[in-house]
């Protein structure tokens, strides 16, 4: 009986969300339009660090290496020919890729699983260790990343980034890729993959005696993430149309984990729910980063100031609610 | 049963086993006694495949399952109660007696494991849905012998489950040993809490900086001199 409602509820909520995005899509204008999909984005995003920092207990920081990966994929595999000749005019891309054009989806696959793979490669030998290398090495990771995709101008294009890039991304394509991934880590984590990933999170010698493979479990739950991470970053760079190697900085990190921990540790509903409140908080505490006119005052605006609320609001949630805020006890 | 001849450990330049040898018959309680640092909790690590062997040979009915990994050794029938019961603190207590059961993939079987194991332990029952966190401490550790019987063991190594509990829960906890070792479980135990250890125990091993010192039945070890001073706490 329980098992039937809840699926009932499950199926209730898909069609009453797929009905509200079908209404948005129509009323929103442009901008507001992009807002929305940033936080299909951010909910695929957000989970992805959910399974690998909140679900298993590990500490990854290489998030926005994950993305870069995927990001740059999705670019350079649907660009189309003549936007490329146009965007690599410094030095001219490699011959094996410029002739390639392909569809979105396959683009969007390639991405994620690219970046599952460098996930593979990185976890393959720092899990053996303690979690705390896994932070040092995804740390170091994405600024690698970061600095090749720079220096390779006949891939990447280097430091001019790359323009027109199709704008695939619609709000059918990030809110499914979000629903698919919601529903994706609901199965996971009810099945006996998931429920092992949380001993190991709770406690790794008693997950150990149950025979729990440690190593297989945290290499493939960080290789979940990676790819889920490269097809976040792929599903971004065809909203944006531009990007460069400067949008991957340990900022983006910093802005999925803080999604993350204002969710909720190993909380799918609070990374979704927190997922869409900072997405949205961004972009209206954007006047915070303007000059603001009091009438008698007029205060100089600072950059960054939204990032200072952000890491404010994230300091209390760590010191005074750390199961999240949205997660019920 | 199972047989572990010359078994050596190392940590790093340190020899925490140097050639131990035990022997289980079927249905036996077999206990495992010593000081700290002795190397009684490195043994059945080492048994079970959770720390590297040097050395040695460990054989379970007539088998070789020295380099077996863990989970293997868990399907094979032999499962440990970790020291300090370490359950899964923010699962609930049915979610830490389906992880137990990690092993197994007969999802009928596993509800009916389930079943036994609140007959045997009526308090897991009313507490199922509670987080194992917000246990008492005897709960804990009933939860974690449970936990472990999910895989119907026919060898259950238990470290320390004596250890931080009060009296008349260590009372409780022997008691259950004993139930579990009338349903024809074989127990390897562990015990800092040596004169309790071996009024049950059919065989003793006393571990002392990673040998074995002594050996013995239970009962003829109580009698002697040696053990009775150092760990028994009785003057001569």
């Amino acid at each position: 009986m329980k098992e039937n409602n809840r699926f009932k509820n499950s199926l209730i909520m898909l069609i009453v969300t797929i009905a509200v995005l079908f209404v948005l899509n129509r009323v929103l204008d442009d901008y507001k339009l992009r807002i929305l999909n940033l936080c299909g984005i951010y909910i695929t995003l957000g989970l992805s660090m959910n399974l690998i920092n909140g679900f298993t207990g590990l500490f990854s920081l290489g998030h926005a290496g994950f993305m870069a990966i995927g990001a740059y994929t999705v670019a350079i595999l649907t660009m189309p020919v003549h936007m490329k000749e146009m965007n690599f005019f410094m030095k001219p891309i490699v011959p094996f890729l410029a002739n390639i054009e392909w569809s979105f989806f396959p683009a969007l696959m390639m991405g994620g699983i690219l970046a599952g793979l460098f996930g593979f490669l990185i976890g393959a030998p720092v899990l053996r260790l303690t979690d705390d290398y896994l932070a040092i090495a995804t740390l170091g990771f994405a600024e690698i990343i970061r600095v090749v995709f720079t220096n390779t101008q006949s891939i990447t294009n280097g430091a001019l980034g790359l323009k027109g890039i199709p704008a695939s991304t619609n709000v059918w394509w990030s809110w499914g890729v979000a629903i698919i991934t919601v529903l994706f880590m609901v199965f996971l984590m009810e099945g006996s993959y998931g429920k092992a990933f949380n001993a190991i999170r709770e406690d790794e010698i008693a997950a150990q005696s149950m025979g729990i493979n440690l190593f297989t479990h945290k290499v493939m739950s960080f290789t979940f993430g990676s790819f889920l991470a490269g097809i976040g970053g792929g599903l971004l760079a065809a909203l944006l149309g531009t990007i460069d190697p400067n949008m991957f900085r340990i900022v983006l990190t910093f802005n999925i984990l803080l999604i993350v921990v204002l969710g909720g540790l190993g909380s799918i509903k609070g990374s979704v729910v927190s997922a869409i409140l900072v997405t949205i908080a961004m972009e209206a505490l954007r006047f915070l980063d303007e000059s603001i006119n009091l009438g008698f005052v007029e205060l100089k605006g600072i950059a960054g100031m939204r990032m200072v609320v952000f890491s404010l609001i994230l300091m209390g949630v760590v010191i005074f609610r750390r199961e999240g805020l949205l997660k019920e006890n | 049963m199972l047989k572990v001849t010359n078994l050596h450990v190392n940590y790093g330049g340190i020899n925490a086993l140097r050639g131990i040898d035990i022997n289980i018959e079927e249905n036996q309680i077999v206990t495992l006694i010593g000081a700290n640092g002795a190397g009684k909790s490195s043994t059945l690590r080492a048994i079970m495949g959770l720390v590297e062997k040097a050395r040695g040979k460990v054989e379970y009915d007539g088998e070789d399952v020295t380099d077996l990994p863990t989970k293997d050794i868990v399907k094979k029938g032999m499962v440990m109660v970790p020291e300090g019961r370490r359950v899964f603190e923010d699962l609930t207590v049915e979610e830490n007696l389906i992880l137990g059961a990690y092993t197994r993939g007969d999802f009928s079987g596993i509800r009916a494991e389930i079943k036994n194991i609140y007959d045997m332990f009526p308090r897991l029952k009313e507490r199922s849905w509670q987080k194992a966190g917000t246990l008492s401490g005897g709960e804990q550790q009933m939860l974690a012998v449970g936990r472990a019987l999910m895989v119907k063991p026919k060898v259950l190594m238990m470290d320390e489950p004596s250890l931080g509990l009060a009296p008349l829960l260590v009372r409780d906890i022997f008691e259950i040993i004993s139930r579990i070792h009338s349903q024809g479980n074989t127990i390897l135990l562990v015990e800092q809490n040596a004169k309790k250890a071996l009024e049950i125990a059919d065989y003793a091993y006393v571990l002392e900086t990673g040998e074995l010192v002594l050996e013995g039945p239970g009962n003829e070890l109580l009698e002697n001199s040696k053990v009775q001073e150092a760990y028994l706490g009785e003057a001569k």
